[in-house]
């Protein structure tokens, strides 16, 4: 049975074009960057031509671009390192509900260090109001962080909107951009941004590796120090082959993206509309055209995530639910709560997120397993009031 | 076939993929319904008892596969039991005979546990009413 990956926007495979460039770097080029020998200039070099690639897919100037672990070590950096840099400043840090994990959890620890975190509400496609964000600055504001593209429902912010406010009102904007670099445009001068974080993975890169954009003079304190790497914002000695590899990956992208995703915004609209059209009692979840184009996420009534996950994997197509059941907290998913759902219709949502190597035939063996899965599943369910003929 | 998902047995995974027992039972001599959909799972258990013997059981569950496999376990462990029997039988009991479940997934044993012991309540009740 042929196996369909259908969580791109968990991680993406590695494209052998990124891999094979990255494979001299782990033996013959393998030397540290911070060595004066040619072993390490090798190294340097790479180090250096890869920090002007992603500087010029970003529209950042290279000592704007530091090297990190990915996109959570990114975010970190953003808000911790923003926080105590500005803290004789202020103390207050807005961000949304629908953040990931990686700004949500440093903004409980911030809170925990005195910062008084606010966290904006977002209508019902998932959308952040820029008025909101307006309305919340005051001067005791140090930063804002909004994500770029939700990586639950897909829903992309007004960022440039919200980062013209913050420009006006001179406070730094940062953005969570996993979910959208490699897959949208994003130049740092359009969105107004002062700090942005990319983490490879996410767009046909290797793990282990990512990156934050920080403007030219934006006070920023390390989470990891030593030694003078990174312009002594993130020491460490540098991930040579991974930098490679997220350079590579970013050239790709470059040249592939625009069509890539005119491509899967037509195979998402095929898989939305298919299963809405066949499974009764379904919604789609997140903003229905302000939205990346590989992401689907809808909720199924009377069925529960897991469930429908384990059936979905016993096919060999592998996705992703906003269910408790998949998690240790057994709350269903938060941006699903923050977006309206009641808990019972987050528990029996599922989100396909599609990618470079997602077929028509992949969508329509979904389209054609996906709807016996709900109905088996809804036959034993005790909320099914049955069918509307029976 | 692909490989078991998450950390299940090969028993629950066949509970999962082939539940027996399933469906609403016409005149059950009692019934437990216990969970909460806002929780993301609700368990709903029949038996037919004649002369203290649990005869016949059948459920219908919304719920995760832990949930599900526990269900159809249950259904097959108290058939031909004692109503006292078929009260002993604990969550641990449920889990074992599936081979284990993942820790997270133990409250889901629970679950099942406390619709048998419901669907026994509901049972007696209606005797008392009876007599």
């Amino acid at each position: 049975m042929e196996r369909i990956y259908l969580d791109y926007a968990a991680t993406t495979p590695v494209h052998p074009e990124v891999v094979k460039v990255m494979q001299p770097y782990f033996y013959d080029k393998f030397g540290n960057a911070s060595s004066l020998y040619s072993f390490g200039q090798e190294a340097k070099a790479a180090l250096e031509e890869s920090r002007q690639k992603v500087a010029d897919f970003v529209g950042a100037r290279p000592e704007e671009i530091v090297f990190t672990s990915g996109g959570s070590e990114s975010n970190n950096t953003a808000l911790k390192g923003v926080a105590f840099a500005l803290r004789s400043k202020g103390n207050r840090i807005i961000t949304s509900v629908v953040e990931h994990h990686a700004i949500s959890e440093p903004c409980k620890f911030l809170a925990k260090e005195g910062f008084e975190i606010i966290i904006l509400p977002v209508d019902k496609d998932g959308l952040v109001d820029p008025d909101a964000v307006r309305k919340a600055l005051n001067d005791k504001t140090i930063l804002v962080s909004i994500m770029h593209a939700n990586n639950e429902i897909g829903t992309i912010q007004p960022i440039a909107e919200i980062g013209g406010i913050c420009r006006e009102k001179e406070v730094l904007f940062h953005t969570d951009a996993v979910q959208s670099v490699g897959h949208l445009p994003v130049r740092v001068s359009d969105l107004t941004v002062d700090l942005l974080s990319s983490s490879g993975h996410k767009f046909y890169g290797p793990k282990g590796v990512g990156f934050l954009y920080i403007r030219r003079g934006t006070k920023v304190k390390p989470l990891i120090q030593g030694g003078d790497q990174e312009r002594r914002f993130r020491a460490g000695t540098e991930n040579t082959a991974g930098i490679v590899g997220v350079a590579k990956a970013v050239e790709i992208a470059a040249a592939e993206m625009e069509a890539e995703g005119k491509q899967l915004a037509h195979l998402r609209d095929v898989l939305i509309q298919g299963l809405l059209k066949t499974v009764p009692d379904s919604r789609l979840n997140g903003h229905p055209a302000q939205r990346l184009p590989n992401n689907v996420n809808i909720s199924f009534a009377y069925v529960e995530g897991e469930s429908m996950l384990l059936n979905l994997d016993l096919e060999g197509i592998a996705a992703s639910t906003g269910s408790a059941c998949t998690s240790s907290s057994l709350e269903p998913s938060s941006v699903l709560l923050a977006i309206g759902l009641p808990a019972e219709t987050a528990h029996g949502s599922i989100r396909f997120t599609l990618g470079k190597w997602t077929t028509r035939a992949q969508v329509d063996r979904v389209l054609d397993v996906f709807p016996k899965i709900v109905a088996k599943l809804r036959a034993m369910s005790p909320l099914y009031p049955g069918a509307k003929n029976g | 076939m692909a490989e078991t998902p998450l950390p299940y047995s090969e028993k629950v995974m066949d509970h999962f993929r082939n539940p027996r027992n399933v469906g609403v039972m016409e005149n059950p001599s009692g019934v437990g319904k216990v969970g909460n959909p806002v929780c993301g799972d609700v368990m709903e258990l029949f038996i037919k008892v004649e002369n203290d013997i649990i005869t016949d059981a059948k459920f219908r569950t919304f719920g995760c596969g832990a949930a599900i496999a526990t269900s159809s376990m249950v259904t097959e462990l108290v058939k031909g039991k004692s109503l006292e029997e078929a009260l002993k039988i604990s969550n641990k009991a449920v889990a074992e005979a599936l081979g284990g479940l993942p820790p997270i997934k133990m409250h889901c044993s629970v679950l099942a546990e406390e619709a048998l012991k419901a669907a026994i309540d509901d049972y007696r009740s209606k005797q008392q009413i009876a007599k």
